[in-house]
């Protein structure tokens, strides 16, 4: 049975030879030298004619079976050397991970804007529209439709600049109010948020100019209780599900009742800190239940519609939520600042 | 306004609480309390003492010691006062206790300061005597305190006894934040019946019976309004005999605890009804009151008149003035005059309580540039009825204060006296209002507290009678409010709205300006904020022509100074402002933007509201250049669905921007914006001392074309053919020009091209440039054969060439 015998020493051969290979291509030699078209295994094919007919299958068999033995053994070496070789790479590929990032540098939003998406998300959130008004206003929406008739001292709290005749830049967004209602559309739920402007020097605490945030629904029913449950729900998203809200008595033109709401401090829960200054509470805005004459004059019936109204400032919130300790910063602009938000 | 609590509590003698309590209260039913403040804050272990002995310490010149009874001993205490005397009753601190300053009046420390008992140059001394101001007070409220040293009690102190309580000082001073609707809460008499209603206890108003001593009033003085309007009541007393002197100590500490300086018994007095009642008073020297007649009436434009604080005020014919027979003797509810000014000589006074049109005072009080206290008051609009009360108390203290004799009767000079207003009382309205279910029993027990009171109409409804003083009150809703206050709003439930659901929403303007951000965000650009209003040497600093229309902006009538008194037409100054702040602070590579209004008025002065333009302006320097900030507008875009190719019209005739590098950015032939490098003197004016570059996008005009619809286009199924050219190109022929030319030439096939390469220089002759495109060519239903693109390219080379371009291979 020399084909057989010749067919275990090439098998033991190529195993060898497998054995003794260091490198891919060597193995890819003992591939063509063994099973390629003109290898050793193809020759012993080639011998078949030789083989007596009835013996042919059980050769082709035995032929079949080293192939195989081979490739098998040819394969995982292949598939060792693959590897052992992808690992050398990677070991010669190591990084040191702590060098800096390559950033993509995007820019900043500004800290009021942070301030007014939130929470006009917060109001989109409970069926609120965004309505935007003029900066520049006549007196009749920023004081007299609101209840501050001529030569009512409320008029000099706040400050105005005056430009000529009626015209005056806007003290509050609350006339973005009558706006809404004299559309005529009820019922009304809606936020302002704007740019208003005050008379005040700047310094730490002060601005001439700044942003509040307008708020006004109006249909019937409408209650102080809806008020409160509305503005404790903003408060709670705006800074936290623990957040308790306290509302305090207080005097505005355009409402009645009104009332000034206080939020437990974020910063110390209500323990009281140097943020709230030991009271625990934070003043955030100033609400109410829109006035009879208020109503009166945009045109709506307040025997049959009723509303509230409330108003904060934007840079306020602001300072407080990032802890901004002087105001001047948010208009100067310096990189600096604007990259922390 | 500041009060101390025993003064509350003289009018409500029940209330007993500690002072967080009485705080937190009175700010629940809207009586602010702001802060307040023990006045016997780190006053520890300090009685009074009586000096028995004083020799000289053995080794100080400056130094004595003093032996002092402190009622059950006798301590030694070194001092080195000068103006202590044997028998001298004075405060001592014992060994322990705490005093709360320095003898120099400077600022209190925190925690005071511990006295111990000690060697003073080896004598033993086993307290301290203090100075008013160790006290943590001062002279000007304890006038009578010496100047340096040691504060001597009057003979009938009692030896032993608390020197704090003795000295007024166990009491908490309070600071209401009173709102401007409660002009009768401006007022002790007002904050004490809000206390009372507050903690359910009786308020007990003082007892004011006049009963005169001698003669009549009408006898001493007449009183003629001319202008009713301006002066709806004067009420007019008069006292004679009239001994100046201190006044008493209750009343001083009274005066000194609301922040006001005891002066004299007269002039204390109307400063004490002042702050009791809310009603300003002046007191004339009726001797000098010419003719003994007072005449009010408007002054004369022109009139020069002088203040009783010695200066002098010009007025017009719209300030109130009180006169007498001859002359004007003092401004309305503003200030007296300097020519009837109380001086110690006095004999007789002249009481004035008057009540004046608010706004007019107002008003005066600001041309005048004079604000007073009482103007302060006056200017609220105050209830005529108080006055009559308030000069009947002054001549009730002017007698128990000994001060002088009060001569009988008022002259009274008023126009009929409104009647008391009437809300009808509807239970269920205010339930409705507060989304609550008081009990009608609950509100009547409010309003009584409240001293509203209620009157049955024939017709069986019941109304509620206003008292004078709650001027605020008109409506029902008022009266809601009242009902709020006092029924807690803390208890008041809390609801949402049920009725008809709205939809949230942004308007598109806002979504648009939300992308904007976002884009600009992504780019590296950072959001800044910029003031509205600027000065007018922006236009100069911007290079603007004289005529150029930007420079008629809104003026601001009263500004804060020019640097911010126009309105803005051009939102370029804050922007480079801002960049400037930046390099000079040497921060890197900076990138902002801003989205704020210009203001473009359509006439001057306004007849009509101006144009409220918002502006998306882009500004940097660093890293970066002109097509950098091209790149972003195209981004912006792109994100806004304007898909089309926006055209750049080099001749934007924008002075402020370098002239060779600035663009309109124009979109479907409308200008929406421009770009450009920052023109080396604007970057001068400004002190950039670096290129900079700017967009500006007038978002009004962008609006129109943008949108947030987006159509799906398939993707390619058939392969692209592209085709490259190079061609040597007049230099002033623009890429946009043969771009526009490849366009339209390359028809339905033309997919997209490409500048690869841009060349000037010494390979290619002068005057001219080298530019590469890149072509690409595809069919939707086939495969491009070559004899499709060969056609195509044809037609753009001869485009090309005609326009004077000379391709090359």
């Amino acid at each position: 049975m020399a084909m057989k015998e010749r067919l275990e020493q090439l098998k033991a051969e190529a195993l060898q030879q497998i054995e003794n290979s260091d490198a891919l291509e060597k193995l890819n030699e003992v591939r063509i030298n063994f099973l390629g078209k003109k290898g050793e295994l193809t020759g012993v094919l080639k011998g078949m004619k030789d083989v007596a007919p009835e013996e042919r299958p059980k050769v082709g068999q035995l032929v079949n079976e080293t192939r195989e033995q081979i490739e098998k053994v040819l394969e995982e070496a292949i598939t060792k050397m693959e590897r052992a070789a992808r690992e050398a790479q990677m070991r010669a590929e190591v990084i040191d991970v702590t060098l800096p990032a390559k950033k993509n540098e995007v820019g900043h939003r500004h800290p009021n804007t942070i301030a007014m998406e939130e929470v006009e998300r917060i109001f989109i959130g409970m069926g609120y529209e965004v309505v935007e008004g003029p900066e520049i206003e006549t007196d009749y929406y920023n004081f007299e439709a609101l209840n501050i008739p001529a030569d009512h001292p409320a008029k000099d709290e706040q400050d105005t600049f005056y430009i000529s005749g009626d015209f005056l830049l806007r003290t509050q967004t609350s006339g973005t109010q009558v706006h809404e209602m004299e559309k005529g559309k009820l019922p009304i739920r809606m936020i302002a948020p704007g740019r208003v402007f005050r008379s005040d020097e700047v310094d730490a605490t002060h601005s001439p100019s700044f942003h509040q945030i307008e708020g006004l629904v109006i249909d019937k029913q409408i209650t102080f209780a809806d008020l409160k449950g509305t503005l404790a729900e903003f408060a709670r998203e705006l800074f936290g599900e623990e957040t308790r809200v306290k509302f305090r008595p207080h005097h505005f033109n355009f409402t009645e009742p009104s009332a000034e709401m206080d939020v437990s401090c974020f910063k110390c829960g209500g323990k009281g800190c140097r943020f709230c200054k030991g009271s625990g509470w934070i003043e955030i805005l100033g609400c109410g239940m829109v006035h009879p004459n208020v109503l009166k004059m945009s045109g709506i019936d307040p025997e049959a519609y009723s509303g509230f109204a409330f108003g904060m400032g934007l840079e306020r919130i602001a300072l407080l939520k990032y802890e901004i300790d002087d105001m001047r910063l948010l208009y100067e602009n310096d990189v600096r600042f604007l990259r922390q938000f | 306004m500041n009060t101390s609590l025993s003064w509350i509590k003289a009018y409500v003698p029940e209330l007993s609480c500690t002072d967080q309590e009485y705080a937190d209260a009175m700010t629940l039913t809207g009586t602010k309390v702001e802060t307040y403040a023990r006045r016997d804050k780190n006053l520890e272990k300090i009685v009074i003492g009586q000096i028995q002995k004083i020799e000289k310490h053995p080794d100080a010149d400056k130094l004595i010691v003093c032996q002092v009874d402190i009622g059950n001993e006798v301590i030694q205490i070194v001092t080195g006062a000068p103006n202590v005397k044997e028998g001298d009753k004075v405060p001592v601190v014992l060994d322990g206790g705490k005093v709360a300053g320095g003898h120099d009046g400077g600022p209190l420390p925190e925690d005071g300061i511990v006295i111990k008992a000690g060697k003073l140059r080896g004598v033993p001394s086993n307290g301290m005597m203090c100075s008013i101001e160790e006290l943590g007070s001062s002279r000007e409220m304890y006038p009578e305190a010496p100047e340096l040293g040691i504060y001597i009690f009057p003979e009938d102190a009692q030896v032993g006894a608390d020197a704090v309580e003795a000295l007024g000082l166990r009491d908490t001073v309070f600071e209401y934040e009173i709102t401007s609707n409660r002009v009768d809460c401006y007022s002790v008499l007002g904050v004490a019946r809000e206390a009372a209603a507050t903690f359910k206890k009786p308020f007990v108003a003082p007892q004011v019976e006049v009963k005169a001593d001698s003669g009549k009033v009408e006898d001493y003085i007449s009183v003629e309004v001319e202008d009713a309007e301006l002066c709806p009541r004067y009420c007019a007393r008069v006292c004679t005999n009239i001994k100046i002197a201190p006044s008493p100590k209750w009343m001083q500490l009274r005066l000194a605890a609301s922040g006001i300086r005891p002066i004299n018994n007269l002039v204390d007095i109307t400063n004490y009804v002042m702050e009791e009642y809310g009603q300003p008073m002046h007191a004339f020297d009726l001797d000098m009151v010419a003719g003994h007649k007072i005449i009010v009436r408007r002054a004369k434009d022109g009139d020069v008149f002088q203040t009783l604080d010695g200066q002098m005020r010009n007025l017009d014919k719209d300030m109130l003035m009180i006169c007498d027979a001859d002359k004007e003797i003092g401004i309305a509810g503003i200030m007296g005059g300097e020519n009837s000014k109380i001086t110690d000589n006095v004999k007789t006074v002249l009481f004035e309580a008057a009540t004046f049109n608010g706004a007019n005072i107002r008003k005066s009080a600001k041309r005048l540039g004079l604000r007073t206290d009482a103007s302060g008051i006056f200017e609220k609009g105050l209830d005529p009825r108080n006055a009559q009360a308030a000069i009947d108390r002054a001549c009730q203290l002017i007698q128990e204060l000994g001060c002088g004799e009060v001569v009988d009767g008022m002259v009274d000079v008023c126009v009929p006296l409104a009647e008391l207003k009437k809300i009808r009382f509807d239970k269920n309205r205010i339930n409705a209002l507060l989304g609550t279910d008081v009990s009608e029993q609950e509100m009547k027990e409010i309003f009584e507290r409240l001293e509203l009171t209620l009157e049955k109409q024939e017709d069986g409804t019941e109304v509620l009678v206003i008292p004078s003083f709650r001027q605020d009150l008109e409506g029902i809703a008022d009266i809601a409010e009242e009902v709020a206050r006092f029924y807690g709003y803390d208890k008041i439930p809390m609801t949402l709205p049920n009725g008809e659901a709205t939809t949230g929403k942004l308007p598109f303007k806002l979504r648009i300006e939300q992308k904007a951000r976002d884009i600009a965000e992504y780019c590296g650009f950072s959001q800044g904020m910029c003031y509205s209003f600027e000065s007018p040497k922006v236009f100069d600093k911007l290079l603007l022509s004289p005529e150029d229309k930007l420079r008629s902006a809104v003026t601001i009538a009263n500004p804060l100074g020019e640097d911010f008194s126009i309105m803005r037409t051009i939102s370029l100054n804050g922007m480079l402002t801002s960049l400037a702040t930046n390099y000079n602070r040497r921060n890197k590579d900076v990138r902002l933007y801003e989205l704020g209004n210009i203001y473009l008025p359509e006439s001057l002065p306004l007849s009509k509201l101006p144009d409220e333009r918002m502006q998306f302006t882009l500004g940097m320097y660093g890293n970066g250049d002109f097509f950098t900030m091209k790149g972003v507008v195209e981004e912006f875009f792109d994100s806004i669905g304007m898909h089309k190719k926006a055209v750049y019209d080099p001749k934007a005739g924008k002075n402020f921007l370098h002239p060779g590098r600035q663009a309109n950015i124009c979109y479907e032939g409308s200008i929406v914006g421009y770009l450009g490098e920052v023109h080396p003197e604007v970057c001068d004016n400004y002190d950039l001392k670096t290129k900079a570059y700017i967009a500006v996008l007038d978002m009004p005009e962008i609006l129109p074309f943008a949108s947030f619809d987006r159509k799906y286009v398939s993707l390619a199924k058939y392969p692209a053919v592209s085709r490259d050219i190079s061609m040597v190109v007049p230099k002033e022929i623009l890429a946009g020009e043969i771009e526009a030319m490849i366009t339209q030439r390359g028809g339905k096939l033309l997919e997209d091209y490409k500048l690869f390469d841009i060349y000037e220089g010494s390979q290619i002759k002068k005057g001219f440039k080298s530019l590469a495109y890149s072509i690409t060519f595809r069919a939707k239903d086939r495969t491009l054969e070559d004899a499709d693109v060969t056609a195509v390219m044809k037609k753009i080379l001869n485009g090309l060439e005609g326009m004077g371009i000379e391709l090359r291979s």
